[in-house]
C-alpha cells in the first residue's frame, strides 16, 4: 500500500469554531481550537462529557462540515470540502468507535475485509491474507470466521481495531475505544495503536476518559466548554 | 452462493449476507414476494383465458372480412346484419364470395339434469371455404337435418362422452324441442359466456332457433379476391354499405378490437387487469417494507461504512443486490405454485388457463423492477446513517 506523506503534521487546526441548531436554538460548541498534531504520535483529548472533545474528532477526521477555521487534514482543506473530497480522505483514515460496530452477517474475516475493499477491487486473495495477518496482529488468529454474535466484548473490540488499521491508514481516530473492555483488554488495544504509530507512522487522535492507558499517550489535551484548556 | 456471489459482484455480498442471516426475515419475504407473483400470475391467466376465449370463435372461420352490425363490439353482440347487405357487398370490386353466419346460445339440458351453454353457429353447407380446415373437412356431412358438429371438450361433460361420436355413431341429444344428432366433433372449449361450441347448417340452425329469420344473419363473412389488397376492399366496402348500421372490418381487426373490448371496457377484464396492478402493488410494498425496515436495522453499520469511506453508490449497491435477490428468489416459488394453481383452475373451469414462457418471462422482468423501484425508494432511508452520529 502505498503511503502519502503531504506534511509532517498530519492535522493543523487553526481557528476552528463550531455550532450546533441554527437561529436562536444556535449554540456555539467549540471556541477557537488550535492544534498540530506530529505524525506517527499517539494524541489524547481528555475533558468532561460535553467538553467538544468529540466533535473536534468527528470535525478532524471529515466527519463533519468545518464551518468556521481552518482543519488541514493531510494536506486538505476541509472548510469548503466537497464531499466527494471527503469520501476520498476518509479512505486514509482509520476509525474506531466506542461500539464496535462490527456487522453482525459478517465474519470476523468479511468485517476487516470491508476496511480494505473500499480501495477497489484487488485480489482477492490477497485481500484476505491481508484481513487474517491483521487479525492475526491483533490476537485473533483463531478467531477469522467467527460472527460478532459468537465473540466477547473485547475480541469484538478488536475485530474493528483490525478493520480500522487492515488498510494501513494514515491517522486513526478512535472515540473512547476502551469503554467497553477490561484493563487488559483495553490496553493491548491501545498498544496496539502505539505500535502503528511507531513500526507505520500512524498518527492516532483518540478520546477518552481512561486514565488507565493515559501513560502510553504522547500527548495529552484537555478540552473544557469547547476550547484547550491544557495540553501536555 | 456467498462464494459464487463475490466472484460476481467483485466485492462481498453484503446484501445477500444480510439477507441470509435473518432467515425468518428472508422467508417471510420471498413469500411475500411469492405470493405477490401468485396474485399476478392468477389474474394475467385469467385475463389469458379471456383474451384467449374472446379470439378463439375467430380462428374457426377462415374470412378475409367481417360486416357486423354498427352496435356490435364483439362477435356475440350487436344486432343482427340485413342479408341485403351480403348482396350489396357481392357488388364491391374485389369481394369473391361471401356467406351469412349465424350465431345464438344453445342451452342443452344434459342427461344427468345439468345444462350446458353451447355457442352455436350457422353456416351454409356449400360454403365451407369460409370454415377452418378441421372444421370444413367434417361440414359436408351437416346437410342431413339436425345434425351438429359438437365440441368434445364442453365444460362439464365426462371426458370420454363424446370421444367415440362418429357419422355412424353419433350422439343424440335434445335440445331446443328438436333431437339433434352430433355426427362429429371439434375442440374449442368453454369459455367465459358458454360452456363449449356446436356447429350446424344454416337450415339446421333455423329450425333450432326458430326466433331467427335467414334475412337477418349475426355477421357476413366475405373473401376478397386473389392479390387483392384487403385494406382496399375494406374501404370500399364502407363505401358502398351504410356505416350507421353495419361496420366492415378484417377478421384480424375485429379479433383484435373484441380483444381489446373485453380486456378494456368489460368489467370483467377491467377487473382481472386491475388485479395485476393490486398484486404489483402488493409486491412493491412487501419489497419496501422489507428492504426498508433491514437499511434501518443496520444504518450503524452503513454510517461505519460511511465514516471508513464507502460511496452512496456502494449502499445503493446493497439495497438494489437484496431487492434482486428478493425478486429472484420470490419468483421461482411464485411461477411453481402458479403453474399448479393453473391446472387446478383449468381443470375446474374448463377455461385455458396454461402458463406460457411469455408470461412467466414478463412477470420476471415485472417483479425485478418492481423490487427495484421498492429498493430504490427505501434507498432514501439511507440519509439516516450519519457517521457522525456514531461518536
Amino acid at each position: 500500500m502505498t503511503r502519502r506523506l503531504e506534511n509532517t503534521s498530519p492535522i493543523k487546526v487553526a481557528g476552528l469554531n463550531h455550532w450546533f441548531g441554527t437561529g436562536d436554538a444556535r449554540k456555539q460548541v467549540i471556541w477557537d481550537v488550535n492544534l498540530s498534531v506530529t505524525r506517527g504520535s499517539l494524541t489524547v483529548l481528555m475533558g468532561p462529557s460535553g467538553s467538544g472533545k468529540t466533535t473536534v474528532l468527528t470535525l478532524m477526521g471529515c466527519l463533519r462540515e468545518v464551518h468556521d477555521g481552518s482543519v488541514q487534514l493531510l494536506g486538505a482543506e476541509l472548510n469548503g470540502a466537497t464531499e466527494a473530497d471527503a469520501v476520498a480522505l476518509r479512505r486514509r483514515l482509520g476509525f474506531i468507535f466506542q461500539a464496535h460496530n462490527l456487522h453482525e452477517s459478517l465474519t470476523a474475516s468479511q468485517n476487516v475485509l470491508m476496511g480494505l475493499e473500499v480501495h477497489g477491487r484487488g485480489d482477492p486473495a490477497q485481500q484476505m491474507r491481508a484481513a487474517h495477518h491483521a487479525l492475526e496482529l491483533v490476537g485473533l488468529a483463531d478467531r477469522l470466521y467467527y460472527l460478532p454474535a459468537n465473540l466477547s466484548g473485547g475480541q469484538k473490540q478488536r475485530v474493528a481495531v483490525a478493520r480500522a488499521l487492515v488498510s494501513n491508514p494514515e491517522i486513526m481516530f478512535a472515540d473512547e475505544p476502551t469503554a467497553a473492555l477490561d484493563k487488559a483488554s483495553g490496553r493491548t488495544v491501545v498498544e496496539i495503536l502505539k505500535s502503528l504509530g511507531r513500526e507505520r507512522g500512524t498518527t492516532t487522535v483518540m478520546v477518552t476518559h481512561d486514565n488507565r492507558i493515559l501513560e502510553l499517550a504522547d500527548r495529552i489535551v484537555t478540552l473544557e466548554d469547547g476550547r484547550i484548556v491544557d495540553d501536555v | 452462493m456467498t462464494a459464487f456471489l463475490t466472484v460476481l459482484f467483485g466485492r462481498l455480498p453484503i446484501g445477500w449476507l444480510q439477507l441470509s442471516h435473518n432467515r425468518t426475515r428472508l422467508f417471510a419475504a420471498i413469500a411475500g414476494v411469492a405470493f405477490a407473483n401468485l396474485l399476478v400470475f392468477v389474474q394475467l391467466g385469467i385475463l389469458g383465458a379471456l383474451n384467449n376465449t374472446t379470439t378463439a370463435p375467430y380462428a374457426l372461420f377462415d374470412a378475409d372480412i367481417i360486416v357486423s352490425s354498427a352496435d356490435a363490439n364483439t362477435l356475440t353482440d350487436g344486432s343482427n346484419v340485413a342479408r341485403q347487405r351480403l348482396f350489396q357487398a357481392m357488388s364491391v370490386p374485389g369481394v369473391a364470395e361471401g356467406a351469412p353466419l349465424y350465431m345464438a346460445n344453445l342451452e342443452w339440458q344434459r342427461s344427468d339434469g345439468n345444462f350446458s351453454t353451447l355457442q352455436s353457429f350457422g353456416v351454409g353447407v356449400d360454403q365451407t371455404e369460409f370454415l377452418a380446415p378441421d372444421i370444413a373437412a367434417e361440414f359436408n356431412v351437416l346437410a342431413l337435418e339436425d345434425t351438429v358438429l359438437i365440441d368434445r371438450t364442453t365444460r362439464g361433460l365426462p371426458g370420454d362422452m363424446l370421444g367415440s361420436i362418429s357419422s355412424r355413431t353419433p350422439f343424440i341429444f335434445e335440445a331446443n324441442g328438436r333431437t339433434l344428432s352430433a355426427i362429429g366433433t371439434l375442440a374449442v372449449g368453454a369459455g367465459f359466456s358458454s360452456d363449449g361450441t356446436l356447429f350446424t347448417s344454416d337450415q339446421t340452425f333455423l329450425r333450432l332457433f326458430t326466433n331467427r329469420s335467414s334475412g337477418a344473419p349475426n355477421h357476413i363473412l366475405l373473401n376478397v379476391q386473389d392479390g387483392i389488397d384487403l385494406t382496399v376492399v375494406v374501404d370500399r366496402l364502407r363505401e358502398v354499405l351504410p356505416l350507421d348500421s353495419v361496420q366492415v372490418n378484417t377478421m384480424a381487426d375485429a379479433a383484435a378490437a373484441d380483444r381489446s373490448y373485453q380486456t378494456t371496457e368489460r368489467p370483467t377484464g377491467i377487473i382481472f387487469g386491475f388485479g395485476v396492478l393490486i398484486g404489483v402493488l402488493v409486491g412493491i410494498v412487501i419489497v419496501y417494507q422489507i428492504l426498508s425496515v433491514d437499511v434501518s436495522d443496520h444504518l450503524k453499520e452503513y454510517a461505519t461504512f460511511k465514516a471508513m469511506g464507502y460511496g452512496h453508490s456502494f449502499f445503493l449497491g446493497i439495497v438494489f443486490e437484496e431487492a434482486i435477490i428478493l425478486a429472484l428468489f420470490g419468483f421461482i416459488p411464485g411461477l411453481l405454485t402458479s403453474i399448479a394453481l393453473y391446472a387446478g383452475l383449468a381443470t375446474a373451469t374448463g377455461l385455458p388457463i396454461a402458463m406460457g414462457p411469455d408470461r412467466a418471462a414478463v412477470v420476471l422482468l415485472g417483479t425485478l423492477l418492481a423490487c427495484i423501484i421498492s429498493g430504490a425508494v427505501a434507498t432514501r432511508r439511507l440519509a439516516g446513517a450519519d457517521p457522525a452520529d456514531l461518536f
